[in-house]
């Protein structure tokens, strides 16, 4: 379970392909991931890889207010 | 890296000095071979990387081939410090009439190779240095001047050895300041030199250690001499707790999180960056500390390696306190480390605020790292308290429990 971060994405980015998939290709630390197929396909997080976070904001730069990290140790 | 006897002194014929001529043997029927080839009286020598083979009866004379069977056979089935033998070495046993010794390694304080001899070989050198210091010189060489002759000559003759000798000793002194520079050796040692009864000068015995990260520029010498890719040659195997750490190590490859050496300690040591590691052990050894183990953690790892290392340190018997401290960081980030020694405590059982005694890895993202250590209650310094203090810290905490 992640100790330090987590990931909260917005509904609406599951209604963009274009944008799920560049999720999962721009987070260095792979904690996007594609889940099914055509219209059933979701972005999702991975759970082993959250606090492999690294701040760098290009999840943010790619899906602004749509993806939120939540810095656990901060609430 | 260790080199066997025979192995050393093949380095050693390679750059001239004189030898006593010998064979290796793996079995006692070759043993017999080989000593009935010599001819008249052998040594039996076991080939094991570890020291007190003569105390341990891994040493024996044989005077005919029967002979040098059976103490082959003996010597192949003894263990020593843990160790089986590869093989036996059957060498012309020679008529000393004095011995010599020499060596050439690092002075760590003095940041150069030294060139230790003495007059009194076949003894620790050691109880020489302390019982007879006027038998035994100490020549710093050049890190950056090319070696010369001359300077082996200066460390012979430090000690009064004058004449034939001088330069014959010399000659052999010399070469093995060659070798101990050409290969990248830790440790180069000659102990004895046998002077014979007709003047001329053997070594006897022979012992070099080459720096691990030497391994790839000298691959041609380790591949002439036999030794395979995934021979370690350390001076002993290493414990599953090292095992464990090699594993942790090689599971992701951001970083590093190795060089994981166990110790019988009770505090764990998540430390590194800059030659930190050897500091930070030695300073935890200076505060009366007793570690539970060396590891060298840097270039920013992942979490999950950090927390890996953690919890493995964590999880062995009798530790139950850790100290997390580096040199000053640029490229690991405080943060990451911060997350994953807090993982890798908690998963192990472990309150951090009670396990980790100091944290001190001051650097970059440091302020992110703080809001982690304070929110789990973690007792840090920044990079104003040296890691003396830190460590000094530690091994009070350590105390007082």
């Amino acid at each position: 379970m992640a100790m330090f971060i987590r990931v909260d994405i917005d509904e609406s980015v599951q209604q963009d392909a274009d944008l799920r998939g560049r999720l999962a290709e721009v987070c260095p630390v792979d904690i996007f991931t594609i889940e099914g197929e055509g219209d059933s396909a979701r972005v999702e997080t991975v759970e082993a890889n959250l606090d492999e976070c690294t701040l760098c904001d290009l999840c943010i730069d790619v899906a602004g207010d749509a993806v939120q990290v939540v810095k656990l140790y901060e609430a | 890296m260790r080199l066997y006897e025979h192995e050393a002194k093949q380095v050693l014929a390679r750059h001239r000095v004189a030898l006593p001529q010998r064979t290796v043997a793996t079995t006692a029927d070759e043993a017999a071979s080989a000593a009935a080839e010599i001819g008249g009286r052998v040594i039996i020598k076991s080939q094991v990387l570890t020291g007190g083979r003569m105390k341990a009866g891994g040493v024996r004379f044989a005077e005919s081939a029967d002979e040098a069977r059976e103490a082959a056979e003996a010597i192949l089935g003894l263990e020593i410090n843990g160790q089986q033998p590869m093989g036996v070495l059957v060498e012309q046993a020679s008529p000393v009439a004095q011995e010599y010794y020499a060596a050439v390694t690092w002075d760590a304080s003095a940041k150069r190779p030294v060139v230790i001899f003495s007059d009194m070989g076949g003894i620790d050198i050691e109880e020489v240095a302390e019982q007879h210091p006027e038998h035994l010189s100490r020549t710093h060489i050049s890190n950056l001047r090319p070696f010369s002759d001359f300077e082996a000559k200066l460390a012979v003759s430090k000690v009064g050895v004058t004449g034939g000798g001088l330069g014959r000793l010399s000659r052999i002194v010399a070469a093995l300041t060659r070798v101990f520079l050409e290969y990248d050796l830790t440790l180069a040692e000659i102990n004895p030199i046998g002077r014979l009864e007709d003047g001329s000068f053997l070594a006897l015995d022979s012992h070099m250690d080459m720096e691990e990260e030497a391994r790839g520029a000298h691959a041609a010498l380790l591949r002439d001499l036999g030794v395979a890719d995934e021979d370690t040659r350390q001076a002993r195997p290493p414990t599953e707790f090292e095992i464990a750490g090699a594993q942790v190590d090689a599971a992701d490859t951001r970083g590093v999180a190795g060089r994981v050496v166990e110790f019988d300690g009770d505090l764990g040591l998540i430390i590194g960056a800059g030659g930190g590691s050897l500091t930070l052990f030695d300073a935890v050894r200076s505060a009366g500390g007793r570690p539970a183990n060396y590891c060298e953690i840097g270039g920013n790892p992942s979490v999950a390696k950090a927390a890996g290392l953690a919890k493995l340190v964590m999880s062995k018997p009798g530790v139950e306190k850790i100290a997390v401290m580096m040199n000053v960081v640029s490229n690991t980030r405080v943060d990451i480390m911060a997350r994953g020694v807090i993982k890798g405590v908690i998963e192990a059982g472990y309150d951090p605020a009670e396990a980790i005694t100091i944290f001190r890895i001051p650097g970059s993202w440091e302020e992110e790292g703080v809001k982690i250590l304070d929110r789990y209650g973690v007792e840090w310094v920044d990079r104003s308290v040296s890691m003396h203090e830190a460590a000094q810290r530690a091994v009070a905490k350590m105390q007082e429990a």
